[in-house]
């Protein structure tokens, strides 16, 4: 079992947990957290090196380190693990949030240590989700990743936190409660004989033994219960209150990781196990999201205060992701994965970013902060940059991913399709509207609070976050070609020869 | 007659010993010696707990004694061994009570009286016949409302004391009535001679059968306090001495819970879908739901847990709906579950209650400054009740959603979307106590950090220990599902 390297992926954080808990001051804290982390971060880049190694090797293969070990046999629940190019992908992904959300968490106070053991916790889970191929598990972990949001916003939150927590709480583990409803619906018609049903995604794709009636009520309901993760409305209304009461690097791994759960679940279980209903079905989800995109952007044009508007912006932008994964084509499918990094890399960057302002003039209302460029240009200049990533400017990893997005979905040649396209195209100018709203009146202009004159930029451990996530974005967005290919070899004919597509 | 049948009865009959043990002491010893009659109570009934696991009934299959009248399986030995596992938390979690200065000259009541209830429910669970049934039922619940009399000062335990006797004798009445009708109708009260003559019963008269098994559904909701038959839940609950409250939720209801099983499978199995299926749902859908709504509002934490576990008693029907035997095994693994996190959640009531007398919600607000480790117990039971994962909660639930789905119909899907939808609601519920722990953030803080006592802190620690262990180690589900027969 331990031979596997996924296994430490879970491992790792279940170790920091037993670490953090003997700790006693918040210097050890400090210490178990960052070097929990970069071992994580370490780790994840080891795979992909191992990965890439083994994809060379075995180009057929649809997943690499795969391992299962038998958990409740009766049930056939299996601890099953693998992953292709897009979870290892994800897996970078929340390992860069993770250690730059440690450094983000710097000064928390109060009660750091059980700050980090949820937040901690919360990372077992998403890590466990990403690593896992057996429903049950992912199931599991997936749980495991919602819970700690609950204590976490509630107790080191500000604002209206105990609404919003619980908003937050009951809306996903309502979607869950779908999810579950799905997936043992799946477990049921896994396979034909009952002696071999089966939790495992690839066995029961391989099966493909759903019936389409059985799909068509399957689809929604594992569809809907990630879904309300990924923030398609008009499931979307948790976000910007929980994004707006939760602690910085909280709202930096749920914006960032937790929400590319939903993105993540609706294509590995709903779509991949379900074409047929996803094929036969999608136009409803598409005008859902295609609202999300073009509401979430809208609705951040009007906020004042900053966290409200990147709730917003992470609904539009979140949404483009479901949008796109609901064209079911290679090029719109590799576009939603590379706007799942993106905007987990960039979101983060922003919500790190108003944690570090709000630290320091302790406000998030736009209309009382001004002239910031002069006071902290440090922390300004990555506003901007993250801003420009957000809009789609070129050599940054957002023009790539909408770009690949909207070229994927351009390819449908019928008329619903390209209606959709185009308004969630007009999505890119609105996010230059309160993209650069934002950055006049906050960065720019006259300073509008005496007191903001006194203020520091940022210190060391604030830099090393910024600089690692933007090192990240811009990554991306100057070698596409690489991490396009990473996530475009899942998107094998063979899923597509189901749909009747290419 | 053949004396070896009594070897099947080996723990009802090592139970009596232990009740005469317990007896003896108490009447006959010195009070110097009598001051560890709760301690060897426990150690004592450690052993026989012990004991059980250990098989003296050969071979695995089902072993019929005294003309059929009694029976006893690996399945039904399992169920034993769980409730006696209760038991057993139940009693050490109640030493501190025991001995408190109005309880101590009564404590030895207190041992006896719940021991012969345990053994009524052992012949509830092991009776073939429904003469020893009711012998069982009746013994089981008539000392309860001693038990919960016992707090001689409050009035509020009296008028509990008052409820729960009419409320017991009531159900038992109507249970009757429907058993009469149940005689009328196949001549006989042997469980196995009423199952081979209900089809023809059914064809002769459904609607007798219809009344009769409704009158004996209505007669066992009493007992499990179920929709529309669960009013005296809440304040037999509140106010029943904590021991006794948690004695009655989770081993007197576990127990009922079983029972109704056997009675519904091997008695009505065969009519299930003409005559009790629709009953069936609109009991499990009408006791989650009002359960969990009347739960929303409580303030007063056993009022609260009674509402809880009204509603966890839908959850667990769910594993009769299934009619199999992975319903059976989900049925007894939710039990022993729901045992292991309802009482933690009133090990920490009761180690508070001990220690100044506060039962509100109110009161527990900052708990986690004043005395984390409480609050933490606190919070994995109510995480566990709740159904969130990693805690054995979650795989309960799981596991009984699974069986029932098993079953296939469209309908049964329904069911479990309900249920699963009020899971959330039962998620808000769970979370106002630890909001209130943990969230709340107010001045005065009630409770005083204290240190609770040795036989306190054991029990929770059992109690953790399950919550962790009885879900992500999977040999406990595999065990219970290697007794009813799959893997």
């Amino acid at each position: 079992m331990f031979s596997n390297i996924l296994i430490y992926f879970v491992v790792i954080p279940v170790l920091m947990l037993a670490g953090l808990a003997l700790c006693r001051n918040i210097k050890q804290i400090r210490a178990v957290a960052v070097t929990g982390s970069l071992a994580l971060t370490a780790l994840s880049i080891y795979l992909l090196v191992e990965y890439l190694a083994l994809h060379a090797a075995d180009p057929a293969a649809p997943m690499h380190f795969l391992g299962q070990w038998d958990w409740f046999k009766p049930l056939h629940i299996q601890l099953a693990v693998g992953v292709d190019g897009i979870s290892v992908a994800m897996i970078i992904l929340s390992s860069i949030i993770l250690l730059t959300g440690s450094f983000a968490s710097w000064k928390i106070d109060p009660m750091p240590k059980e700050f980090f053991l949820w937040l901690i916790l919360l990372s077992v889970g998403v890590f466990g989700f990403f690593i896992s191929i057996d429903l049950f598990t992912m199931f599991m972990f997936y749980e495991v990743a919602l819970i700690p949001m609950y204590l976490l916003i509630g107790v080191w939150g500000s604002g209206n936190k105990n609404y919003s927590a619980m908003k937050l709480t009951l809306m996903l583990m309502g979607g869950s409660a779908f999810l579950m409803l799905g997936l043992i619906g799946i477990y049921y018609h896994s396979a034909e004989n009952p002696a071999d049903l089966t939790w495992n995604i690839l066995k029961i794709s391989e099966n493909a033994s759903i019936s389409t009636g059985w799909q068509y009520f399957l689809f929604p309901m594992t569809f809907v219960g990630f879904g309300v993760l990924g923030a398609m409305f008009p499931f979307h209304t948790w976000s910007p209150d929980g994004h707006a009461s939760a602690p910085t690097a909280v709202s930096m791994l749920h914006a960032g990781v937790l929400m590319k759960l939903g993105g993540y679940g609706c294509f590995r279980v709903a779509i991949y196990l379900m074409p047929q209903a996803a094929h036969d079905l999608a136009w409803i989800f598409l005008i859902l999201t295609g609202i999300s995109v073009v509401y979430g952007a809208f609705s951040a044009c009007v906020q004042t205060d900053l966290k409200y508007i990147n709730a917003y912006s992470s609904v539009s932008h979140c949404g483009l992701v479901i949008f796109a994964i609901l064209m079911l084509n290679t090029t719109a499918m590799t576009g939603a994965i590379m706007q799942m990094l993106s905007h987990g890399l960039m979101t983060a960057l922003f919500f790190a970013l108003i944690g570090m302002i709000y630290g320091r003039t302790h406000t998030r209302d736009i209309t009382k902060m001004g002239g910031l460029m002069k006071i902290m240009p440090f922390l300004s200049v990555c506003y901007v940059i993250a801003g420009f990533a957000s809009l789609g400017l070129p050599g940054l990893s957002g023009f790539v991913a909408e770009m690949t997005i909207f070229v994927g979905s351009f390819e449908h040649a019928d008329m619903f399709h390209r209606v959709f396209t185009i308004v969630a195209c007009c999505s890119i100018v609105i996010t230059a509207v309160y993209i650069l709203r934002v950055v006049g009146k906050l960065l720019l202009g006259p300073v509008q609070d005496e007191h903001h004159l006194a203020l520091t930029d940022a210190t060391w451990w604030e830099r090393t976050a910024t600089v690692t996530l933007i090192i990240s974005v811009a990554a991306i967005g100057c070698f596409p070609n690489f991490f396009a290919n990473l996530i475009r070899w899942t998107f094998t004919p063979e899923i597509f020869s189901v749909i009747g597509m290419n | 007659m053949d004396y070896s049948q009594f070897l099947a009865m080996k723990q009802e009959i090592s139970l009596l010993v232990l009740f005469l043990l317990v007896f003896l002491n108490d009447t006959f010893l010195p009070a110097r010696a009598q001051s560890s009659i709760g301690k060897i109570t426990c150690l004592l009934f450690g052993l026989f707990t012990l004991w059980g696991f250990c098989p003296v009934v050969v071979g695995d299959s089902v072993v019929s004694a005294f003309a059929g009248m009694y029976e006893t399986s690996p399945v039904i030995v399992a169920i034993k061994n769980i409730l006696n596992v209760g038991v057993l938390i139940v009693l050490i979690q109640s030493l501190k009570w025991t001995s408190s200065e109005h309880q101590v000259i009564r404590r030895g009541e207190f041992y006896e009286l719940l021991l012969i209830t345990l053994f009524g429910m052992y012949l509830m669970i092991s009776g073939r016949h429904f003469l020893v049934f009711i012998i069982g039922l009746e013994s089981a619940s008539l000392p309860l409302a001693a038990m919960v009399a016992f707090n001689k000062r409050r009035y509020e335990s009296h008028e509990a004391a008052a409820k729960y006797i009419l409320t017991a004798v009531f159900s038992s009445a109507i249970l009757l009535m429907g058993l009469s009708f149940v005689y009328g109708l196949t001549g006989t009260l042997y469980f196995h001679h009423i199952a081979e003559g209900i089809a023809s019963a059914a064809s002769a008269n459904i609607v007798l059968l219809v009344i009769a098994i409704a009158f004996v559904m209505s007669g066992m909701g009493f007992k499990l306090s179920l929709v529309p038959f669960h009013l005296w839940t809440a304040d037999v609950y509140q106010g029943a001495p904590t021991s006794v409250t948690s004695y009655l939720s989770v081993i007197s209801k576990g127990s009922a819970a079983f029972a109704f099983l056997v009675i519904l499978w091997h008695v009505f199995g065969q009519v299930y879908a003409e005559a009790w299926e629709w009953m069936l749902y609109a009991l499990i859908i009408l006791t989650i739901t009002i359960g969990n709504l009347f739960a929303i509002r409580q303030k007063n934490l056993k009022r609260f847990l009674a509402f809880s576990s009204i509603s966890q008693a839908g959850y667990i029907m769910l594993g009769i709906v299934g009619n199999n035997p992975m319903g059976e095994a989900a049925l007894m693994y939710y039990i022993l579950v729901y045992i292991f996190s309802n009482l933690a959640a009133f090990g920490v009531i009761g180690a508070i209650e001990n220690n100044c007398g506060k039962v509100s919600m109110d009161d527990y607000n900052g708990l986690y400054k004043t005395n984390p480790r409480l609050a933490v117990t606190m919070m994995l039971a109510m995480f566990s009740l709740a159904g969130i994962p990693p805690f054995a909660g979650f795989f309960s639930k799981f596991f009984i959603f699974t069986s029932a789905i098993n079953q296939g119909s469209v309908s049964i899907y329904v069911l479990v979307l309900i249920a699963l939808i009020n899971t959330i609601i039962s998620l808000y519920y769970y979370l106002l106590v630890v909001k209130a722990m943990f969230i709340k953030d107010e001045d005065e803080l009630t409770v005083a950090p204290f240190r609770s006592a040795f036989s306190e802190r054991l029990g929770m620690w059992i109690c953790v220990a399950g919550i962790l262990a009885l879900g992500i180690v999977s040999c406990f589900y595999d065990s219970l599902l290697n007794v009813v027969g799959i893997g």
